[in-house]
């Protein structure tokens, strides 16, 4: 363990503790009207009426006529309208808001609305694809021509819900000056400052937007803020009042963005000796009524369509489809779960067809350092999966229980996952779209107050980037703050996304907290500027599909052992045993918070998660119903992270928040399958799917 | 129009209005008690947990007249004693806290499971977080942080 990996006490555990944090939902705005959207209750049609009652002085309703601007939210398109104008696409789609000082008032009136609808045939099917790309690599049709052997199977992955704990919320208020000042629980103040540009049609100073304490996000607050951002922002403009839109749990699951559901293909032809070397993926995501981020998470999918294996020869492709549904969008790991979910499926289903350990089959086939990636790029640092498998393998027992599970018939399974991320945004993003920036600034008594867009949302990023700052400076941590971005005092340092904060931004503030100790003078103010230069060894050719995908990857192995009850069929963990290389970890505690949270995650969408939809209708729409982790579906987890400082990381960092999901799902189905001695190719793999396998399965 | 009396954090208080009202919303909204949270608003998630004669009630499922002529407790006034300060440095200490919108909910509800069962086991922990949903931390470091305060506040409980 490095210096910097020791922990300091949480930056903004003791004001959460105390119930002292202010959320969105306990901001006390002066005069503020409540907000309720009137959404959708059909999945596709023309809107003919919409029918207002007379509303009592001071209640108001906002609707696309109210849109100074475009009608349309910036995210990569504008292809999602801020309140549907003539048409709407998916059950839950907003129309208009209600707004008013009283809120069982707005929300009587909001019933009360009629719209009426000429209905029109809905699309569920996946047909109307939006986004499509493809990749070739060596030559695959041959690899497939001369195989010895070829395995073809179809996986099928459903949707996941963030589930943040704290409901999505905005608030917005008139300032004297004209402007509009949005606070709100999100990633992404930049997000949401370029989308309303747009919508109010105002000039950069039109528009301030502050991060409240954010609690919990996981992507579903990547993109989702920029639209209730905007709607509020139009409401405040036509109303002159403040104006707060708070969802209930209920609406929250039902309108926001979730997990990609996937279908996905995979045909590997083996060669003579019975290693993989061609490899055929067809990739298909439900990206909702709107693509909105779609197209990034599908090619984040594609990229790691050989999971963490070096397979010669490739054809991939993938499409993300329009249906009537409710839009899915950013969520931890963004495309790569369904992947390696897929990938690792495969090679352990390969393995038992051939007679291979899966682990042993997986071994042959490990990514190397200087092995030309999927795309073309390469993989130029140390690669540690071998001693990492040991490892995982020794501290979970694996070869033991592999024997003696399968002898006993106990129902106790365990498997492993081989996994990566990769970290920052796809190809030159950085250097093309983010172009960030970052800001130090010191005052005459030496504190120094880091002026970035990132948004702590509970990953604990502002105590990662002040001990960054702080140890390069070489002054104590507690003279350095990282306050909760404001786009009026903060620039534009990107989006808190794609495990880019502590490896993109803490990078960047490194080497301004160095220009700030060279021209260190006390007792004077100063400040220090940086803004992002691509490593000249990054190229990646967007059209082609070709080149160095990411700047750096992180490493994962994760274990997953399991009980399986003979009659229930229900899942109970026993341990989960990970090892990840994120280069260095900033802060070992806050490490392996975001491990222990991720990995529940992505164990819990393995087996646990379930969200159903029919008809354009979820049937999973709150705790109730749609059920993540308790307190007593965890196992016990034994996390050890690996030094393998990378040379453009502040002091070696890479990614780590979206890694610790990955290896879940594949750790915890291949477990299941050793357990019950059938092959999962669907999940969740609930207790309901298990029974079925069993009756019907394939060993 | 109902006459509701009841002792909220130590102070006796008077609500007039609506008994159906959730406690929850008279907490919050009349009383300005914001440490409670508002997490699923169904009886799932315990963010809103409060102390209503020392157990612990999910407020947001609670009317307000159901308080009447008891005492309930929230995070603002717990946050002054002992025990909350062994269960602060604990959970500092042991990385329970993330985005903390849980956290001030596991407080309470680890008030209540220690006051009746002072050296709980793990299993006891985990039952007693039966009630409360967290999505940033995969629980152990929660639990684990419940048990330290149980033996560093020893005599506490
Ligand atoms: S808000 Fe009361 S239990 Fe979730
Ligand atoms: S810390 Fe985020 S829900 Fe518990």
């Amino acid at each position: 363990m490095t210096d910097i990996s020791a922990s300091i006490v949480r930056r903004d555990a003791a004001a959460k503790i105390s119930g002292r944090a202010a959320y969105v939902a306990d901001l006390a705005v002066e005069g503020v009207l409540h907000a309720r959207t009137v959404r959708s209750t059909i999945a596709k049609g023309a809107i003919l009426k919409v029918d207002v009652p007379p509303l009592p002085e001071g209640v108001y309703t906002v609707d696309h006529s109210d849109v100074p601007g475009e009608n349309g939210v910036k995210i990569i398109f504008k292809d999602m309208p801020v309140f549907a104008e003539r048409e709407v696409r998916y059950i839950g789609e907003p129309i208009l808001l209600v707004c008013g000082p009283d809120k069982e008032v707005v929300d009587e009136i909001a019933r009360t609305i009629v719209v009426t609808y000429r209905e029109e045939p809905a699309v569920f099917a996946w047909i109307d694809s939006k986004a499509h790309y493809a990749y070739h690599k060596g030559d695959s049709d041959k690899a497939f021509q001369n195989a010895a052997r070829i395995h073809t199977e179809t996986f099928e992955t459903g949707y996941q819900e963030q589930a943040y704990l704290e409901p999505q919320g905005m608030v917005g208020y008139p300032e004297a000056d004209g402007k509009i000042t949005l606070v709100g629980s999100m990633q992404c103040p930049y997000y949401v400052k370029n989308a309303v540009l747009g919508v109010l049609a105002c000039d950069d100073a039109g528009i301030r937007v502050i991060q409240a304490e954010t609690g919990g996000a996981f992507g579903g607050k990547e993109e989702f803020p920029s639209l209730t951002g905007a709607q509020v922002a139009v409401a405040v403009r036509k109303t002159g009042k403040p104006v707060s839109l708070l969802y209930e749990r209920t609406e929250d699951v039902e309108v926001t963005t979730k997990r990609h559901p996937s279908k996905i293909t995979l045909s590997a032809a083996l060669d003579a000796d019975l290693r993989v070397i061609g490899l055929k993926a067809t990739v298909g995501l439900d990206a909702g009524a709107y693509l909105g981020l779609s197209g990034v998470v599908l090619s984040r999918a594609l990229i790691a369509a050989t999971g963490a294996y070096t397979i010669p020869h490739l054809s991939v492709s993938g499409d993300a489809y329009r249906t009537n549904t409710v839009p899915t969008g950013a969520f931890r790991g963004f495309g790569a779960p369904q992947m390696f979910y897929a990938v690792e499926q495969l090679m352990g289903h390969l393995a038992a067809s051939l007679g291979f350990d899966p682990v042993a089959f997986k071994r042959r086939h490990l990514a190397r350092q200087n092995d030309e990636t999927s795309t073309g790029g390469r993989f130029r640092d140390p690669i540690l999966l071998p001693s990492m498998i040991d490892d995982v393998l020794e501290r979970s027992d694996y070869k033991r229980k592999r024997r003696a599970f399968a002898k006993d018939g106990a129902w106790k399974g365990i498997g492993v996952s081989v996994f990566f991320h990769g970290c920052g945004f796809t190809g030159s993003g950085e250097a093309t779209h983010i172009k960030a920036r970052v800001r130090l600034e010191k005052d005459a008594d030496g504190r120094v107050v880091v002026r970035v867009a990132s948004a702590d949302m509970g990953q604990g990023s502002s105590t990662a980037l002040a001990k960054i700052v702080a140890g390069v400076l070489g002054r104590p941590a507690d003279t350095v703050f990282v306050p909760h971005p404001d786009t009026d005092l903060a620039p534009d340092s990107g989006p808190t996304v794609a495990s880019r904060t502590t490896m993109i931004v803490g990078g960047l503030l490194a080497r301004a907290a160095a220009k700030l100790k060279e021209a260190w003078v006390d007792g004077v103010v100063q400040s220090a500027e940086e803004r992002y230069v691509q490593p000249d060894f990054i190229r990646w050719d967007e059209e082609a599909f070709h080149g160095d995908a990411y700047p750096a990857y992180s490493w994962g192995v994760t274990a997953v052992e399991v009980e399986v009850d003979r009659r229930s069929c229900a899942v109970t963990l026993k341990g989960v045993w990970s090892s990840y290389d994120v280069g260095t970890a900033i802060d070992e505690l806050l490490a392996l918070g975001q491990a222990d949270g991720g990995v529940t995650q992505g164990i819990a969408y393995g087996y646990l998660e379930k969200m159903e939809i029919r008809d354009g209708r979820l049937r999973q729409r709150n705790f109730t119903d749609y059920v993540i982790p308790t307190a007593s579906d965890v196992g016990p987890t034994d996390t050890v992270f690996v030094d393998n400082p990378f040379a453009y990381g502040p002091y070696g960092a890479k990614g780590l928040g979206e890694l610790t999901l990955i290896g879940g799902a594949p750790a915890v189905t291949a477990a299941i399958e050793h357990a019950i001695g059938r092959r999962i190719t669907k999940i969740p793999a609930t207790p309901e799917n298990l029974l079925e396998l069993i009756e019907h399965g394939q060993d | 129009m109902a006459r509701i009396e009841f002792t909220l954090n130590r102070e006796p208080v008077v609500y007039e209005g609506d008994a159906a009202r959730r406690l929850i919303d008279v907490i919050r909204d009349d009383f300005g008690l914001k440490g409670t949270k508002e997490g699923c608003g169904e009886g799932e998630c315990g963010a809103c947990s409060v102390l209503v004669d020392r157990a612990v009630v999910p407020s947001c499922l609670f009317p307000v007249a159901n308080v009447h002529g008891r005492h309930v407790v929230t995070i603002e006034d717990f946050r002054n004693t002992l025990r909350y300060r062994a269960l602060e440095r604990a959970f500092l200490e042991e990385g329970a806290v993330q985005c903390g919108f849980c956290t001030p909910g596991m407080i309470i509800a680890a008030e209540a499971l220690l006051s009746k069962d002072p050296h709980p086991a793990a299993e006891a922990v985990v039952e007693g977080l039966a009630g409360n949903l967290c999505r940033c931390t995969g629980y152990n470091m929660i639990v684990r942080a419940i048990l330290r305060a149980a033996k560093d506040g020893d005599g506490l409980w």
